[in-house]
């Protein structure tokens, strides 16, 4: 097995992904700089946090012109598991793997913090570790994460339970209060209707660890490894690796 | 090539801030008259900012040497052997002048030049810390210069991914037209790879790499070193402009040259840039350079050599390579997308010679730019104010009636209130290291692949040091080694960071000299060394100076990493113990200020040989693993210290504990007894089992120490008794309100429309 995490000009939390995946799940990954144009020895992919080109002109929007944009869309329509984390999310949603877009937060802060997530939908091959309405904490660090999508998009995110992760409070209950940026439904994380795809804001890698407060982010990469090591005909019998090829 | 010269004339030579007695030695130095080129070199490079004129034969006063120094002072930072192979480089810095003028370019560019300054020494920066200074927050231009600071910041910080997790702000309003923005950075490198600023090898390849020159920040070491008028904000044009990202990629290229091992040496181009870059480097190495300017990457047409060779431009570094290796330079830069070019060569004759095309046009020796500038021994004389300063008739001051009141009005004056508000904005998490958040005495990152970690805090009281500098640079010393042992750290070095006035001024002269006397013979007790810092002169506008401000970035060895420990309390039923003494201190204090609206008297008195002995006590402890929690009690005093740590540990899982509190007056005014900030003292809890061990072990230590209470859930109570078991006080409130006006002041004050 072997977990690509990939590196555009001005991404800063890749070699965090890399750390977690090799040294406290004890997986092979590797670097993937964004002008590699294949993706043939990689089983699954995460784009990470950062800055990729400063963020200039928009989150994400010039990574989406890296050449390994277009493997990458490649890999996630053949049905590869693609998680994006913060930046990485918001580079799915400029190349359409996810819908909607990322507004400012909404006090115009960035904000780094703590928070609380609920786990929405603990059937993904992200979240198969986690139980369903499990409240997890991870930390937040962005400025631009209040997500937005127009109300059709938003129903069927609801309706298809693509809606992962919300912002909620201590206790599972997603409150305007416990809303850090002002994100439609308190979303903080989404999947695409494949569900091969996900996107969230907070850095589960930044809480993997005992040492580091928490050691919940883990769950989600062990998620991952698990959904690639239990089950390894899942990606092929996926419905749009079948509709694809 | 004099034949060419344009006329200098005497207010040429002022406009470049040279006087008339350097301009002579600038002669001295070339045998003949410098051509207008060469004299904006001088300028910059002779300017107080670049060449320590002042200071520099004061600053040989610390020490600098110790077992474990890589790299003392005169790199681009200093370092410090951390075992494993690994060295850890760190410097602090000032931004003061830009960050008045433009606060969030300012900010932002003072976050770039200290990374830069870490990186170009190989290693990889791990984490950022800043001390802030501004005027009170209840003025709309201060309020303006915090969140210009706090944003750039936090722009430039964020996006280069290196976390912000630490620091400190104080306000007084002595800092509203001379805000303060001192930065320190740390990073890890391989011991053995540490890269130097050096330019050896003749004939030697020198490329340049980074952004384009521009004409931004031309004489910015200038303006640094001037103070300022009512017409500063013309100088806004002298602030430079950060591209964080850029210098991400930048980052990124020096350690894939350090990875290949492709370099002779490497300096970042900051203050005076091109300029002092290649002087330092060729001074350094006893060798000379040689440029073309024709060949600098300009980011506009017709940009004159004077321009170019002054241009503080950001992002860029000037590098030599080893011989055959700059093809493989150049192919890294191509890779991230970074400018690169050819610039010229190492020689042998000492001079930095610098050509457009085949014309020479500037021909300076390069010791004549950085070793052999100026130096003076200015005047130095005691402010004739200062005995006004110290004298403090306590008695006349009537004594705190309403504790409760105090308490919660320092909790909530901004220099002590929580700093939520300012270090949210800053990602302190990058990075996967930060053990201890921001809002700790200090700030704790592990160091992956090793079993430690280190710990760093930023510190400084600069009323103490007003009141009697010596005094306050041994207690900005013995505060931070306190911060350290709070975490469970030894100190290994320091930086330091100086504030002053202007120099020319014998009283501000006179601070200055006493200060670091103070600093010197604190860190010579404690054998710490200063392996980097900073000078920051001329703070001072229309004559009024800031109060003098050295700011020290100390750096602790927390081994193992089990031995971490942090300020909040852990859980109830544990018992509290103060270690150290509590005298009648009020003087210079921060209850002093709030209540009685002066800043005056001595400051707390600080005994070397008792600090030393708590230092011990608490390195006992620490290794028996017999503490809980640790708080240093500083600003705000006993009571604000353990409402502090009532108020849990900025961490991950922040959890509210009450305390139960016993105190005993024994003849001390109740004021001193509660807000008084007697140096040597801290508050440590401890497991019910465990009191009596500890109790033995300050004992050895000759560490006075006493059990004021225990933690208990939800309320502050606090009783005193005077010597006769008369209950004198009692304060009792709910820890959650304690909290509320501590957590919200800073918000409440910056974001009230």
């Amino acid at each position: 097995m072997n977990i690509g995490v990939i590196v555009f000009p001005g991404s800063n939390c890749d070699r965090d992904c890399a750390h977690v995946v090799s040294d406290i799940c004890g997986r092979q990954t590797s670097l993937i700089w964004h002008q590699e144009t294949s993706l043939a020895t990689i089983d699954a992919v995460i784009l990470p946090g950062g800055f990729s080109y400063g963020d200039y002109l928009r989150s994400g929007a010039i990574a989406r012109c890296s050449p390994i944009i277009e493997v990458i869309i490649q890999f996630a329509q053949n049905g590869g598991l693609v998680l994006g984390i913060c930046n990485g999310f918001q580079i799915l949603l400029e190349i359409g793997l996810l819908p909607g877009a990322m507004l400012r937060n909404q006090d115009l802060h960035f904000i780094c913090e703590d928070v609380y997530v609920k786990v929405e939908n603990a059937s993904t091959p992200f979240t198969n570790r986690c139980e369903s309405g499990q409240v997890l904490k991870l930390p937040i660090a962005h400025a631009e994460g209040n997500y937005y999508t127009d109300p059709v998009t938003l129903s069927a995110l609801q309706a298809n339970a693509q809606i992962v992760f919300r912002y909620c409070d201590k206790d599972g209950y997603p409150t305007q209060t416990t809303n850090p940026n002002g994100s439609l439904d308190n979303i903080a994380g989404i999947q695409n209707a494949a569900g091969n795809v996900l996107g969230l804001m907070p850095h589960p890698e930044r809480c993997a660890e005992a040492l580091l407060g928490s050691e919940d982010g883990q769950k989600i990469f062990l998620s991952l490894i698990n959904s690639l090591t239990t089950d390894s005909s899942s990606i092929a019998q996926h419905p749009i690796a079948h509709e694809t090829s | 090539m004099s034949s060419h010269t344009p006329y200098i004339t005497k207010d040429v030579i002022k406009q470049h801030g040279l006087s008339e007695e350097e301009y002579q030695q600038i002669i001295t130095h070339l045998g003949r008259e410098p051509n207008l080129t060469e004299l904006g070199v001088f300028s910059v490079m002779w300017s107080e900012h670049c060449s320590y004129k002042s200071s520099r034969i004061h600053l040989k006063r610390l020490p600098t040497e110790g077992e474990y120094v890589v790299q003392g002072p005169g790199e681009n930072a200093g370092a410090v052997d951390i075992g494993d192979g690994l060295a850890a480089v760190f410097k602090i810095e000032s931004h003061n002048h830009p960050s008045f003028i433009e606060p969030f370019q300012g900010a932002a560019t003072g976050v770039g030049g200290i990374l830069r300054d870490i990186f170009t020494m190989g290693a990889r920066p791990i984490a950022l810390l800043d001390s802030l200074r501004f005027g009170e927050l209840d003025s709309p231009q201060n309020q303006h210069l915090l969140k210009g600071v706090v944003s750039g910041i936090s722009w430039y910080g964020n996006c280069i991914g290196v976390p912000t997790v630490g620091g400190e702000i104080t306000f007084n309003d002595i800092y509203s037209k001379n805000p303060l923005v001192n930065v320190f950075c740390l990073g890890i490198v391989e011991k053995d790879r540490l890269l130097r600023g050096l330019a050896e090898g003749v004939g030697n390849t020198v490329l340049y790499i980074g952004a384009k020159t521009g004409r931004d920040g031309i004489h910015g070491a200038t303006m640094a070193s001037d103070s300022f008028d009512d017409s500063s904000e013309t100088k806004r044009p002298n602030v430079q402009v950060g591209d964080p990202f850029l210098e991400k990629l930048l980052l990124e290229v020096c350690l894939e040259f350090l990875e290949n091992d492709l370099l002779v040496g490497i300096q970042d181009m900051g203050a005076a840039g091109l300029t002092s870059s290649s002087c330092e480097m060729a001074s350094r190495s006893g060798t000379g350079i040689e440029l073309d300017v024709a060949n600098i990457p300009c980011r506009e047409p017709n940009m004159t050599p004077y321009e170019i060779l002054l241009s503080e431009s950001q992002e860029r570094m000037l590098l030599v390579a080893k011989p055959g290796k700059q093809e493989d330079v150049m192919a890294i830069c191509r890779k991230w997308g970074i400018d690169a070019a050819i610039v010229g060569q190492v020689t042998d004759d000492g001079m930095v010679r610098v050509k457009e095309h085949e014309t020479i046009v500037a021909e300076i020796p390069a010791n004549a730019l950085a070793e052999e500038g100026p130096r003076y021994e200015r005047p130095v004389a005691p402010p004739q104010y200062q005995d006004m300063l110290q004298s403090l008739m306590v008695d006349n001051l009537q004594d705190v009636h309403d504790p409760t009141a105090a308490l919660l009005a320092l909790l909530e004056s901004p220099t002590i209130a929580s700093k939520r508000w300012v270090y949210r904005q800053y990602d302190h998490m990058v990075g996967t290291n930060t053990i201890v958040c921001p809002g700790s005495d200090a700030a704790v990152v592990r160091i992956k692949g090793t079993q430690k970690a280190l710990a760093m805090t930023t510190d400084g009281n600069s009323r103490y040091c007003l009141l009697n500098p010596y005094m306050g640079g041994t207690l900005a010393v013995a505060e931070s080694v306190r911060n350290l042992a709070c975490t469970g750290a030894t100190p290994i070095g320091v930086t330091d960071c100086l504030n002053f006035g202007n120099p020319e001024r014998p009283d501000i002269m006179w601070q200055f000299v006493m200060a670091v006397e103070g600093i010197a013979d604190a860190c010579r007790a404690f054998d710490i060394p200063v392996v980097s810092g900073n000078v920051s002169f001329y703070n001072e506008t229309k004559g009024l100076s800031i109060y003098p401000t050295p700011v020290l970035g100390m750096v602790g060895l927390i081994d193992p990493i089990s031995q971490v420990l942090t300020q909040g309390f852990k859980r109830v039923g544990d018992q509290i113990v103060l270690l150290g003494e509590t005298k009648e201190d009020l003087g210079g204090t921060e209850y002093l200020k709030l209540l009685h609206y002066r800043e005056q008297g001595s400051p707390p008195w600080l005994n070397i040989e008792t600090e030393k002995s708590l230092f011990t006590c608490m390195q006992t402890l620490t290794r028996k693993h017999l503490l809980q929690s640790a708080h240093d009690c500083s600003e705000g005093g006993l009571a604000v210290t353990l409402a502090e740590c009532c108020l849990g540990t900025p961490n991950h899982d922040r959890t509210l504990f009450g305390a139960h509190l016993d105190l005993s007056q024994n003849g001390l005014r109740l004021d001193a007894l509660l807000f008084g900030e007697t140096p040597s003292r801290i508050v440590i809890s401890v497991k019910p089992d465990d009191v009596t061990q500890v109790l033995q072990e300050a004992e050895a230590c000759e560490v006075p120490a006493m059990v004021i209470g225990y933690v208990q859930q939800d309320q502050f109570s606090m009783r005193v008794h005077d010597t006769s078991s008369k209950q004198t006080c009692q304060i009792h409130v709910p820890v959650q309100s304690l909290f509320d006006r501590w957590d919200q002041s800073l918000a409440s004050r910056l974001e009230s429309p």
